[in-house]
């Protein structure tokens, strides 16, 4: 995070598009702006030109923080044994039926 | 080779095939680019509106080729089969795409104006013309914004942008009296409502240009006495070459689709 950009490129952006019927912004893409303004304009023409989408969010790829390849095994792998996690052993009343 | 097909002469045939035509040859001009833009989302924001101009042509010569009395004649008709001297955009959009400097000043000094044009036919006593210039505005008024910040970066940025800057200013401005002049064809526009003369929007479009210059540093040339012709049909000699690559298919293969 500290290595400053090659000047001759521009830096690289996250794109997170709502699309008319979602709830929540998801990730669709990156792409290449010279600054925030440029790079939600870029985002517009290139991640929502196809009705796509009515939000837009750009986050600074630098500014993302993510979790180690390396680590999956330790992070993740211990979760496959521990059904007990998810919540289908409760008996519901009849009364619930949408859940 | 296909015979050329010969627009409607009355004024309002030509009020529409003035802003039909500048819209169609700019866009034709910004495809050239498609390929070719300094990054990839640029090539793509530069063929969205290239795209926009096209279909706001479509629409308008479409309407402009009705005729309630002689014959008609399509959009691929009137776009591809004319005769130079029947084309009546603006000289300013068939000079040549210049360098990226010259391609979004020039974008930003015809949003502009068709924003502000598009603002005073969506009044238009032609309800047609009023439904396409309500849809079109939206689409200016982005690539006003679009270009704008272009201007404004590419000014403000390093010493080549800003020289490349300053001498499209330079190329440019000389053709941007012709936007404002009036002639019998604006002033049948405005008796019978169709749409306002263009001179109409000079104060705005002044003043919306003066900002964005002034926010960049930069200063409008002085005026000259020079005034291009194109709307009246009289066109640079770039207009010819462009319309050769331009209607090649259809006078290759006519009627061709895909």
């Amino acid at each position: 995070m500290s290595t400053p950009e090659p000047s001759t490129e521009w830096p690289l952006w996250e794109v997170f598009v709502r699309s008319k019927a979602g709830l929540d912004h998801k990730h669709c893409g990156s792409l290449h702006a010279a600054d925030a303004k440029l790079a939600i304009q870029l985002a517009r023409d290139v991640y929502a030109r196809r009705q796509e989408g009515i939000s837009i969010w750009v986050v600074p790829s630098n500014q993302i923080v993510a979790s180690d390849p390396g680590d999956k095994s330790s992070y993740f792998d211990p979760m496959e044994d521990k059904v007990y996690r998810h919540p289908t052993f409760y008996a519901l009343p009849d009364a619930l039926n949408h859940m | 080779m296909t015979a050329s097909v010969h627009p409607r002469q009355d004024a309002s045939a030509q009020y529409l095939l003035r802003v039909a035509d500048t819209c169609l040859i700019l866009g034709q001009r910004l495809s050239e680019w498609c390929g070719h833009a300094p990054i990839i989302e640029e090539d793509i924001a530069l063929s969205n509106t290239a795209l926009d101009l096209i279909g706001q042509a479509r629409a308008l010569l479409t309407h402009a080729g009705r005729s309630e009395t002689g014959l008609s004649l399509d959009e691929d008709q009137l776009a591809f089969l004319r005769e130079e001297r029947h084309y009546l955009n603006v000289t300013l959009v068939e000079l040549p795409r210049g360098d990226f400097a010259f391609t979004v000043l020039r974008n930003v000094m015809v949003a502009t104006f068709l924003k502000l044009l598009w603002q005073r036919l969506a009044r238009s006593s032609d309800a047609e013309l009023a439904a396409i210039a309500g849809k079109a505005v939206k689409e200016a008024r982005y690539h006003q914004q679009h270009a704008g910040d272009w201007v404004l970066r590419l000014a403000d940025g390093t010493a080549e942008s800003r020289q490349r800057t300053e001498a499209a200013l330079a190329q440019l401005w000389r053709y941007t009296p012709e936007l404002f002049e009036d002639d019998a064809v604006d002033e049948q526009a405005a008796a019978s409502g169709l749409g306002p003369r263009w001179s109409e929007l000079r104060e705005d479009w002044l003043a919306d240009m003066g900002q964005l210059l002034t926010e960049a540093q930069l200063s409008a040339p002085k005026d000259s006495a020079f005034r291009s012709t194109g709307k009246r049909g009289v066109h640079s000699e770039h207009l010819g070459h462009l319309l050769t690559e331009m209607q090649h298919l259809q006078r290759s293969f006519p009627g061709g689709v895909w």
